[in-house]
């Protein structure tokens, strides 16, 4: 299991990708021989990974945006983070 | 959406472009037909950019640069830039062997995404036999590592079967030191040219059970680390896999000569009417031909498949599968449990002789 720190800079591998299709009806992650269909939320955080920004940042702004209690939405966004670094969607 | 004949139409999602059936090997369980398309046939590049344009517009999100082997076209690198364009993701299946260095990094360099490399086994002897290629094994292996040079992502896929069923440990152990994101462990499926080897090829029940074992254990300890995606060998199975995600639901396959089929075995049931690339856009193919309507949806089921209530799970298995083990391609495939036919599969995989491979040529 790939553990995500706050200050961890998540971002999307070369092979992966976050694409708008109309035809598909909204985003999907496309990723080797595999295409997934995020929920809103994931969408969001994964609009984020940019290799920009920190898991910290990216917490802070969705908790501003959804006015969220900030510790659930850096709980949440670890979470997701960790599942998607395990299939080699992400990069920590 | 529904197709003029009131069947629901669905999105493609994957596009596997066989843009050649040339090969430098000959694995006696190759997926492409008995009787391979010849170069005069095969589509030109303009004709795969127009394709590529058209499966985005219906909705394919990933085009599988495949064959044969890839490599072998001369303008593969002007047909990956066309793909990237359509804009499709872009993933190149490759032997390994064929492919330049120079070839590899222009392709990186027009947008590839991903690359997919067949290795035969972890023992060099064993694999170049299997590959009915010299030489093949060290050629694949130096290939892997100069994908990984130039960042792009790598899957290793391995064809299982009797003759390297017992080291799929080794085999991923190889992938992980070739710096694989991602394994595909493939046992072998019974068409064309396997079918031909199918008692050469075949394992024995307790190599099946100890293999899915062994990969669940592989699993778990590489777990965060490498994906690993395994098809299950449907002899020993009780239920049917969900052949291409359904007949004309969710992905298409195009011919080195452009006919256009809802999986790449197709062909091999007779009587369906492919329509090619040539005479007719993607669009009007994937809705109106006669062969993606043919085992569209539920209504062509017989019993048992028509009332069970995972028809809409399995949809039935495999159409080539019923066809080539029953002679009736609507039949429920006989990997089922509930086929009447069922038994008949404990039967054929009972039949294994080391005999020579058949080679794909």
């Amino acid at each position: 299991m790939n553990t995500v720190s706050d200050d961890s800079v998540p971002r999307l591998p070369r092979g992966v990708r976050l694409v708008d299709s109309a035809a598909q009806g909204g985003m999907v992650l496309l990723a080797p021989e595999r295409v997934f269909k995020p929920d809103p939320i994931a969408i969001e955080i994964l609009k984020r990974c940019t290799g920009a920004a920190t898991v910290a940042a990216i917490a802070d702004e969705l908790a501003a945006a959804y006015s969220a209690p900030r510790e659930r939405v850096l709980g949440d966004v670890k979470t997701l983070l960790g599942s998607l670094a395990d299939k080699q969607l992400l990069e920590l | 959406m529904t197709a003029g004949n009131g069947q629901v139409l669905y999105k493609p999602l994957g596009l596997l472009a066989e843009l050649t059936h040339r090969c430098p090997l000959g694995c006696p369980y190759c997926s492409n037909p008995i009787e391979l398309e010849r170069r005069s046939d095969e589509l030109d590049t303009a004709t795969w950019t127009r394709v590529f344009r058209e499966a985005a517009g219906l909705g394919v999100l990933q085009v599988h640069l495949s064959g044969g082997e890839p490599g072998a076209r001369r303008d593969l690198v002007e047909i990956a830039a066309a793909a990237h364009a359509a804009p499709l993701y872009t993933n190149l299946i490759t032997s390994g062997v064929g492919l330049s260095k120079e070839t590899l990094a222009a392709l990186a360099e027009v947008g590839l995404d991903h690359v997919q490399i067949s290795i035969q086994d972890s023992k060099a002897a064993s694999a170049d036999h299997i590959a009915g290629y010299k030489g093949a094994y060290a050629r694949k292996n130096a290939l892997a590592a100069e994908v990984v040079r130039l960042g792009l992502p790598l899957t290793i896929n391995m064809v299982v079967h009797r003759a390297n069923i017992e080291r799929i440990d080794e085999m991923v152990e190889q992938a992980l030191e070739l710096g694989a994101s991602r394994i595909e462990i493939a046992h072998v499926q019974y068409y064309g040219w396997a079918l031909k080897n199918r008692a050469a090829l075949m394992p024995r029940r307790e190599q099946v059970e100890r293999a899915v074992g062994a990969v669940e254990a592989l699993r778990a300890k590489h777990h965060g680390r490498i994906v690993i995606d395994a098809v299950v060998p449907d002899y020993y199975a009780r239920f049917p896999k969900p052949c291409v995600g359904g007949w004309g639901r969710r992905s298409l396959n195009v011919t080195p000569s452009g006919r256009v089929l809802p999986c790449h075995a197709a062909e091999s049931i007779p009587g369906l009417e492919f329509w090619s690339v040539r005479d007719h856009s993607l669009h009007e193919i994937w809705q109106s031909s006669p062969a993606f309507n043919a085992f569209r949806g539920t209504d062509w089921m017989p019993e048992p498949c028509i009332s069970c209530a995972r028809r809409d799970q399995d949809f039935g298995g495999c159409r080539c599968q019923a066809f080539l083990l029953t002679g009736d391609a609507r039949a429920t495939d006989p990997v089922c449990h509930l086929s009447p036919r069922h038994a008949m599969l404990a039967e054929l995989a009972s039949v294994q002789a080391d005999e020579p491979y058949v080679y794909r040529r």
